[in-house]
């Protein structure tokens, strides 16, 4: 009988361990990462960051993402559900952080696209239609075209215009930001400049039902 | 205990409650080590994010099923378990050395079967200067062994 206590005690005692060291652990990242997000405000909206929304929007959403990113195209529907939910009162801000083999191409096709005003259909074309295009977790650029065509864009002058210095540099810009804010996974959202604690769409339901309420109040 | 030499004697252990009671004890110690080497994994790929390389799944594979071989073994302490439980320690202590010679240098990487993913050879953590992901591994497959081969004896005695 004494064995099974020591076992079962044991067993209790790892487990608390186990979810304290894991509590403490998430707290603290939490923490971090709200801190380096303070301290790297300038680093979340650059000029050239394709937006949506009005301007005036209390609530504002920057998502690090990867056209790649099977999780990017899942959440992307939500995030517009919620702006359609809330009108005129969140306005989304685009970075990216192409961390999937051969995004970066795809990225600088979409930033061509913008060249032609048609930006927001080319990326939800292209989230939508993702699994045409992406094989094993890496983008296959080529692939793109037959669903930009579909959107009416002019692919040949995407092409031309992609090798643009401007748009390396867009990239480039994105990247250096996203490291100085700790971005490693995609898709990642940053709610007036408040990360996520914990990675899901609740949380950031909820991040951006905080600000709301806090911008009602402040009226 | 009266009931625990029943056991034992319908077992045929031929071991004293006392005896009985220093085998039990190093298997159970076997099991708490392997279950600390789980957590202490678990914590490090699931809650840290450190993704495993190819050396650190085999060694999972040999560490994860003994929390389960040996919690099996515990009621009624069964002296076979360590029968079961040796070959999973055994073969795990062996990836595990040839993963800390990798991480230390001497054997090279060429000879490891890292090619995508993360280089096993990366350390991705060090703590107190020394102790690498490896190195603890290493450390915790000794240790069961050990106690495994000490439970073998004691339950032979």
């Amino acid at each position: 009988m004494k064995q099974k206590t020591i076992f079962i005690a044991a067993i209790i005692l790892l487990g608390v361990a186990f979810i304290g060291a894991t509590q403490f652990y998430r707290s603290h990242k939490a923490q971090q990462a709200e801190q380096s997000a303070a301290r790297n405000r300038e680093s979340l909206v650059r000029f050239h960051s394709p937006t949506m929304g009005s301007a005036d929007a209390p609530v504002h959403i920057v998502e690090f993402l990867d056209p790649a990113c099977e999780t990017c195209a899942a959440f992307y529907p939500l995030v517009k559900k919620l702006m359609a939910e809330n009108p005129d009162k969140i306005r989304l801000t685009v970075r990216y952080a192409p961390f999937h083999r051969g995004s970066d191409e795809v990225v600088k096709a979409l930033e061509a696209a913008r060249k032609q005003g048609k930006y927001w259909q080319a990326l939800e074309a292209l989230l939508a239609g993702q699994a045409s295009w992406t094989l094993n977790h890496t983008a296959r650029v080529e692939l793109v075209w037959p669903l930009l065509v579909r959107e009416g864009l002019d692919v040949a002058r995407i092409r031309n215009d992609m090798g643009s210095a401007e748009i390396a540099r867009a990239i480039e810009q994105d990247l250096a930001d996203g490291l100085a804010l700790n971005v490693t996974k995609t898709p990642e959202y940053f709610v007036n400049g408040r990360p996520l604690p914990q990675f899901g769409f609740d949380e950031l339901k909820a991040l951006v039902r905080e600000e709301l309420a806090k911008a009602a109040a402040g009226n | 205990m009266g009931n625990d030499s029943t056991m034992a004697g319908m077992r045929g252990i031929g071991a004293g409650a006392g005896q009985g009671g220093a085998a039990w004890t190093c298997a159970f110690a076997a099991w708490l080590v392997a279950a600390l080497s789980v957590l202490g994994a678990l914590f490090l790929g699931e809650v840290m994010g450190y993704a495993p390389c190819v050396l650190c799944w085999y060694q999972r594979i040999f560490m994860f099923p003994l929390v389960f071989v040996l919690a099996a073994g515990l009621f009624p302490l069964d002296p076979r378990l360590v029968r079961y439980a040796l070959p999973l320690a055994a073969a795990g202590w062996l990836v595990a050395l040839f993963h800390t010679l990798l991480v230390a240098g001497i054997v090279p990487e060429r000879a490891s079967p890292c090619s995508q993913g993360v280089p096993c050879s990366q350390v991705q953590l060090e703590l107190f200067g020394f102790l690498t992901i490896p190195l603890m591994s290493l450390a915790a497959f000794s240790v069961i062994n050990i106690l495994l081969i000490a439970t073998y004896l004691k339950t032979r005695q």
